[in-house]
């Protein structure tokens, strides 16, 4: 190998590890997240110039930050960026220049909040913390999000002109504060790892990113246990993920599945991070859910009967959230602990829902509902429903193999 | 708003199809897009079927086959009123004819 290889693959392992790590500390500074963008992309490129002569740093992080930031001296001497205290900035770059071979602060938390600032718009939180702390292209995030590219890279620069004139600040939150913009955060991470309403479906091909990015998270606010719950709430998913399809690639519910297909790590890893946050704080979102995702899993591994803590941990869930799809969860639950047609009696309660009517998982549990009530052409029709409103061809197998038999 | 899906299919791939499944699956989301509102739908003759018309210099030409010569061709056309153009492309999604070609999605000129 060359060490213009070396020098590529250097560039490119650090891209990926500290990408955001170094946008963060940079847009920290400017608070312009797309001028951070713009000074790292040319220090990497400095990189891919010098270092296959010159050889690779010994720091490569504290390098490219260096040069980044005698870019932004040079910008602001050209006059490239109008920006109050100049002058203190350019004295800053100077005496930070020394952090060169210590470790770099990491400021990737602050980065996340201003993602989330509340003048941000929803729908750009989630996409503008993959792309910054994670540097995943607009192409990959719009289709994760069944968004055009276009769409969403218009979004990312209007969230980031956003941050830039609005002067969101790059903090974390004091304790006032912090519950609900942590909650932001934990959205779009949830967002992200689940894109979507449909449980049925696969989860997407960000998960990975977002447990990432919800362990990130986890580590770094340990006082805060709905950011531990969320991360295991995500676990408690993953590690069904290999059980969640047969050999013919259908669909499995989660009461049919093979548990010998569980990861027990992952599970054993949730189990520890729900005890830890049940222990440290109240009971929020996440800690419900994952205490739901907990009980369906010792039904599975131990065969207790945990169907009346799960219903009532959803009547918990719905005085806190008074979520539709929690209503749906509950009333299933509800139909192995009292039989279906008290469940169905307790979905009339959502059925004008406009924001349910859409909802596969609705459908399909209208369906097997009705089927076990004995409605059968109820139920049929529902199930038909369901298999039209799918997107996922494994549910759709699943679907039909219920609608034949 | 409104949004035209316009169906365009690899006639060549929904040949090889399970044709028994992929009409259930299409009555199936019929059902469900006329349960959510759905506006109407059109299904096409192939492309083979069709002639095509056009005048140039006051002359009128006259040719077999489709407009457009492309390995996808287009086979029908649904109309949806839906309130984002997400919840249009997630219609598009769930069109069986996604997995056999592609789902052009097209705001409407409102009047």
């Amino acid at each position: 190998m060359n060490s213009d290889d070396e020098a590529r693959r250097t560039v490119a392992r650090i891209a990926r590890e500290s990408y955001g790590r170094l946008i963060a500390l940079l847009a920290v500074r400017t608070r312009d997240v797309a001028s951070a963008e713009d000074l790292l992309a040319e220090a990497f490129a400095a990189a891919l110039e010098q270092w296959p002569t010159q050889g690779v740093p010994i720091n490569p992080d504290g390098w490219l930050m260096t040069v980044a930031k005698r870019r932004h001296v040079d910008w602001l001497r050209k006059g490239h960026v109008q920006m109050n205290g100049k002058a203190h900035l350019v004295a800053s770059e100077i005496e930070e220049a020394s952090y060169m071979t210590e470790e770099l602060p990491d400021r990737r938390l602050e980065l996340m909040f201003a993602c989330v600032h509340p003048l941000i718009e929803r729908g750009a939180r989630a996409p503008l913390i993959l792309q910054t702390v994670l540097g995943i292209t607009a192409k990959d995030i719009a289709s994760a999000f069944l968004v055009s590219p276009g769409s969403i890279s218009q979004r990312l620069v209007r969230a980031k002109a956003r941050i830039k004139e609005c002067g969101i600040p790059f903090s974390v939150p004091d304790q006032s504060e912090m519950p609900e913009r942590l909650n932001a955060v934990l959205e779009a991470l949830y967002a992200a790892y689940s894109t979507g309403w449909d449980e049925a479906q696969d989860a997407s091909e960000l998960a990975p990113e977002a447990i990432w990015l919800s362990s990130l998270i986890a580590t770094m606010l340990p006082a805060e246990p709905e950011a531990k719950a969320l991360l295991a709430t995500m676990l408690y998913t993953q590690a069904r993920r290999g059980a969640r399809r047969d050999a013919r690639g259908c669909y499995v519910p989660i009461d049919l599945q093979d548990v010998a297909l569980w990861d027990r790590t992952q599970i054993s890893n949730a189990e520890k991070l729900l005890h830890a946050c049940n222990r440290s704080g109240p009971t929020g979102r996440y800690q419900l859910e994952a205490a739901i995702q907990s009980a369906h899993i010792a039904q599975r591994l131990t065969g207790a009967n945990c169907w009346a803590a799960i219903v009532s941990l959803y009547d918990h869930l719905i005085a806190l959230t008074n979520s539709p799809v929690a209503v749906l969860n509950r009333a299933a639950a509800l139909a192995e602990l009292a039989g279906p047609d008290v469940a169905l009696a307790e979905l009339s309660a959502i059925s004008k829902d406009k924001r349910i009517l859409g909802y596969q998982p609705y459908w399909a549990t209208l369906g097997h509902l009705n089927l076990r009530a004995g409605n059968i052409e109820t139920g049929r029709e529902a199930l038909r429903v369901a298999i039209g409103l799918s997107t996922d061809d494994a549910v759709r197998q699943y679907l039909r193999l219920r609608l034949a038999s | 708003m409104n949004y035209m899906m316009l169906i365009h299919h690899d006639e060549a791939a929904l040949a090889k199809a399970n044709h028994k499944e992929l009409w259930a699956d299409y009555a199936a989301f019929n059902e469900a897009l006329a349960k959510a509102g759905g506006r109407s739908g059109v299904r096409l003759q192939p492309a083979s079927a069709a002639t095509s018309v056009r005048l140039r210099d006051g002359k009128t030409e006259v040719i077999d086959g489709p407009y457009a010569d492309t390995k996808e061709k287009l086979a029908g056309y649904f109309m949806i009123d839906v309130d984002s153009v997400e919840e249009a492309v997630t219609w598009a999604q769930r069109c069986p004819s996604a997995r056999y070609g592609t789902i052009e999605v097209r705001p409407v000129h409102e009047q």
